[in-house]
């Protein structure tokens, strides 16, 4: 796929926010991001309330997503826009989740709503509702998302890229440095994985790398084409990012989202876990 | 919250049970021409000028990130301009960073 296939530049995405059958979607976890505005027309989904099951970790199942859905007012021939903040980690994982359950007209608006603020373009804090659709989700796509087994499987076979910050993959920290560092479970990273932050698949403002630079980075980085590979890192949005860096915009075959990420592996008993900076 | 990844909320008050005897903080206000500049996003950046982490200034203009021991450097990006300060942070506490954009 092109960029074009799979991304929407600001400017296209202003040019277009009354577009019938173009639905935008904002994606965040803070959604009072979208309360104090919005692009115009655009609906939210609440990362946590809305795409995560309440009482089993893992999202919501085939129906939930339906019900989601028809309750956003999204029908199956929709052309889908995602963005959020956080550099779209959010929204590109709700992208992965969209692909996951098959709906295939789908984008990200290329440096969320960091690009779109920088940039100075139109908010607006008004209420959105469109009217209830009757959405039909596929059974999900086990091509694109990876469990524990696999990915303890994929030790020295796979491609394992670990895409969070260096000081969590040596073990130093264990989240991003602008969280509280409360979790309890074991530092470090999977053995015979390269870290290759997800940062560095962005530009300053948010909007991805061009598709020479991307392969350039994960080359050098020891990224073997010719296999398999599984990203991850700690609750499975920023390696959502590069999942799409890889998959989407670099065409890599099989790459799967181990969306299980830093906080099961780390927290599993009986697998290996190495620390410090790794081989590459 | 505890199992998230998105930016929490920005104040210049610490959140309870944060241990400053534990954690090194690197916290402060982002301004223009002294005054706060909120919706600023603001970028930690290792002594290499490799991103950490990023979150969005409140309206206050505050900003708070939890760090490893090093020197950092603060960048700030809003509409009106973009600056940056380097901070270095050799143990636990709360280190000051001011960062003027524009």
């Amino acid at each position: 796929m092109s960029r074009e296939d799979v991304l929407v530049t600001a400017e296209w995405a202003e040019e277009n926010l009354g577009t019938a059958g173009v639905v935008f979607v904002e994606v965040d976890e803070d959604t009072s991001a979208y309360d104090g505005g919005h692009l115009p027309g655009a609906v939210r989904i609440d990362w946590k309330t809305e795409l995560q099951d309440p009482v089993r970790r893992d999202f919501v199942d085939r129906a939930g997503f339906e019900k989601l859905l028809s309750a956003k007012g999204i029908g199956n021939s929709d052309k889908v826009v995602l963005y959020g903040g956080n550099n779209n980690w959010f929204a590109a994982y709700a992208y992965w989740y969209f692909k996951l359950y098959g709906h295939d007209a789908v984008q990200l608006l290329d440096g969320g709503r960091k690009k779109w603020e920088l940039d100075g373009r139109p908010l607006s804090a008004d209420a959105v509702t469109r009217e209830e659709t009757s959405y039909s989700a596929k059974e999900q796509d086990p091509a694109i998302r990876a469990f524990r087994d696999e990915v303890v499987e994929a030790i020295n076979a796979k491609n394992l890229v670990d895409v969070r910050s260096p000081d969590e993959f040596a073990g130093k920290l264990l989240a991003p440095a602008h969280l509280p560092q409360e979790q309890a479970q074991r530092a470090g990273h999977i053995p015979s994985a390269i870290n290759v932050p997800w940062s560095k698949a962005a530009n300053e403002d948010g909007t991805f790398r061009s598709a020479d630079e991307l392969r350039d980075l994960y080359k050098q980085a020891g990224i073997d084409e010719s296999k398999a590979t599984i990203a991850y890192c700690r609750i499975g949005e920023r390696s959502s990012h590069t999942w799409f860096a890889l998959h989407e915009l670099l065409d890599y075959p099989d790459v799967k989202n181990y969306d299980g990420s830093w906080t099961e592996y780390g927290s599993l008993v009986g697998v290996p876990v190495e620390i410090g900076p790794g081989a590459h | 919250m505890s199992d998230g990844c998105a930016a929490p909320e920005q104040t210049a008050e610490l959140p309870a049970g944060i241990d400053l005897a534990k954690e090194i903080v690197l916290g402060g206000k982002v301004t223009a021409d002294g005054s706060p500049v909120g919706g600023a996003y603001v970028r930690l950046l290792d002594s290499t000028g490799e991103f950490t982490a990023e979150v969005v200034s409140s309206q206050d203009g505050d900003f708070r990130f939890f760090a490893a021991p090093g020197t950092w450097t603060v960048r700030a990006l809003h509409r009106s301009g973009n600056g940056e300060t380097r901070v270095t942070a050799d143990g636990p506490g709360l280190h000051p960073v001011a960062v003027s954009v524009g």
